[in-house]
């Protein structure tokens, strides 16, 4: 079937099966490699993108379910001064090792932070339980959320 | 957005659909997706064709009246947690339901028709006495949830019809006790759940438990609330309620009836549920009449 929706701000019409994975839609039709596959069933956080605004894994997003929407990916978010601030959070913390999960982190903390300028500790944590990381231990992208946080309230 | 043989743009759209051909309900799919995934990027297969409802504008939105809330079934868990009007027992259940990225797809529609022994709605739901609401293209019927769920995985949910809203009654209840128990703080299914809620009678002399509630998930089949314990506490006073502890915890012994599975044991999902029952009676409910 041919599902019209926009990707980071591009109006397109894909052709695809209704239950085809957003996932593989972003990654194979559109070239969009930000987006990870970490687990393929919505635990991991890899494949995290913005539809209409909400955070989603992509990996279990049927792509009829998209029709009409707005997507953003990393790529697209890439591009915002918001998104500045969040990279060198992440990279003055010490926050990214392997980077495979990034993406999705970084995902997660727009969306967190969009809802809650200021989260608590407790809150950054809540926010992020839909990502998983094998590397960091967790510890210095929670102090990255809280530095991005405090920059970007200002 | 025009209508096709896959996403409808409206509920008659879709429930003539479902009269003519035989399709399966896809709203979030975040069961669905999972359950049935394949190999790397193939696409699911189900039974039959999908029929994507998600974005049915009749089945997304919440309403209250003096004596109920609505809420449309492909509301989304996020979409309720957010809504003012959301009760704090159901709330408390869906912040450690999943995570955020699924609570932003899944439905509560989709959470009462999986009809998982540990969906985390459900002892909410069955505690608050909610009723589901299906529809075809001839008919409307109002079902009690507890009648809904039949079994693990099994509703009475007809091939032609859609759920299209629940109905949760208006009732104070100013004391919520919510404990779910699994591996993780998110992402993890259920082991056990206790949900329980009372309020308070001050009317005379000494606090009095009114409109106690409690219901346990995924101890057995369905999720287990016994009418006449909850009885056994209602009009208690702070101390009359740690001396039913026993009492109470007699009268679901027969009903909490668990198995061994791949997430917990018979022996541990019993005895924890007797633990944090006991808990609830002894420590947290007299507690709150105290202070009340």
């Amino acid at each position: 079937m041919r599902v019209s929706l926009a990707v980071n701000g591009n109006s397109m019409v894909v052709e695809a099966e209704p239950l085809a994975r957003l996932l593989d839609v972003l990654r194979v039709n559109l070239g969009l490699h930000g987006v990870k596959e970490g687990c393929g069933e919505g635990e991991c956080g890899a494949c995290a993108v913005l539809l209409n605004g909400r955070i989603v894994n992509s990996c279990i997003t049927p792509v009829a379910a998209t029709e009409g929407s707005e997507i953003i990916t990393i790529e697209g978010f890439r591009e915002t001064d918001r998104y500045a601030v969040i990279e060198q959070a992440f990279a003055d913390t010490g926050g990214v090792q392997c980077g495979f999960c990034t993406p999705g982190f970084v995902m997660a903390t727009e969306a967190l932070l969009r809802e809650d300028p200021r989260p608590s500790e407790e809150e950054i944590k809540h926010g992020l339980s839909g990502n998983l990381c094998r590397c960091t231990g967790y510890n210095m992208i929670v102090q990255a959320v809280q530095s991005a946080s405090e920059k970007l309230s200002e | 957005m025009s209508s096709n043989e896959f996403t409808p743009v409206s509920l008659p759209d879709a429930l003539q659909h479902l009269a003519a051909v035989r399709a399966i309900p896809v709203a979030g799919g975040t069961d669905l997706m999972v359950r049935h995934r394949r190999c790397g990027p193939l696409p699911i297969r189900l039974d039959a064709p999908p029929l994507f409802i998600g974005r049915l504008p009749e089945l997304r939105s919440i309403t209250e009246t003096t004596s109920e809330l609505n809420i449309g079934a492909a509301v989304t868990l996020n979409e309720i947690a957010a809504h003012p009007a959301a009760p704090p027992g159901l709330t408390a259940a869906i912040r450690e339901f999943a995570s955020p990225a699924v609570r932003n797809a899944g439905t509560i529609g989709g959470n009462i028709c999986n009809a998982s022994p540990a969906g985390d709605t459900l002892p909410y739901l069955y505690a608050a006495g909610a009723t589901v609401v299906l529809a075809s293209s001839s008919t409307e019927r109002a079902l009690p949830i507890s009648e809904f769920i039949t079994g693990p995985g099994r509703t009475l949910l007809g091939g032609e019809e859609l759920m299209i809203r629940i109905i949760i009654p208006r009732r104070p209840a100013s004391f919520v006790f919510y404990r779910k128990v699994a591996p993780r703080r998110s992402n993890a299914l259920s082991k056990l759940s206790v949900y329980a809620e009372a309020d308070v009678d001050g009317s005379s002399g000494l606090p009095r438990v009114a409109g106690f509630r409690l219901a346990v998930g995924a101890v057995a089949p369905t999720v287990v609330r016994i009418r006449e314990a909850e009885a056994l506490v209602d009009g208690t006073t702070a101390a009359e309620v740690r001396d039913r502890a026993d009492a109470l915890l007699e009268a679901y012994r027969a009903h909490v009836r668990p198995i061994d599975d791949q997430r917990s044991t018979a022996t541990y999902r019993r005895n924890t549920a007797h633990t944090l029952i006991r808990y609830l009676l002894e420590q947290e409910l007299p507690t709150f009449l105290e202070q009340s």
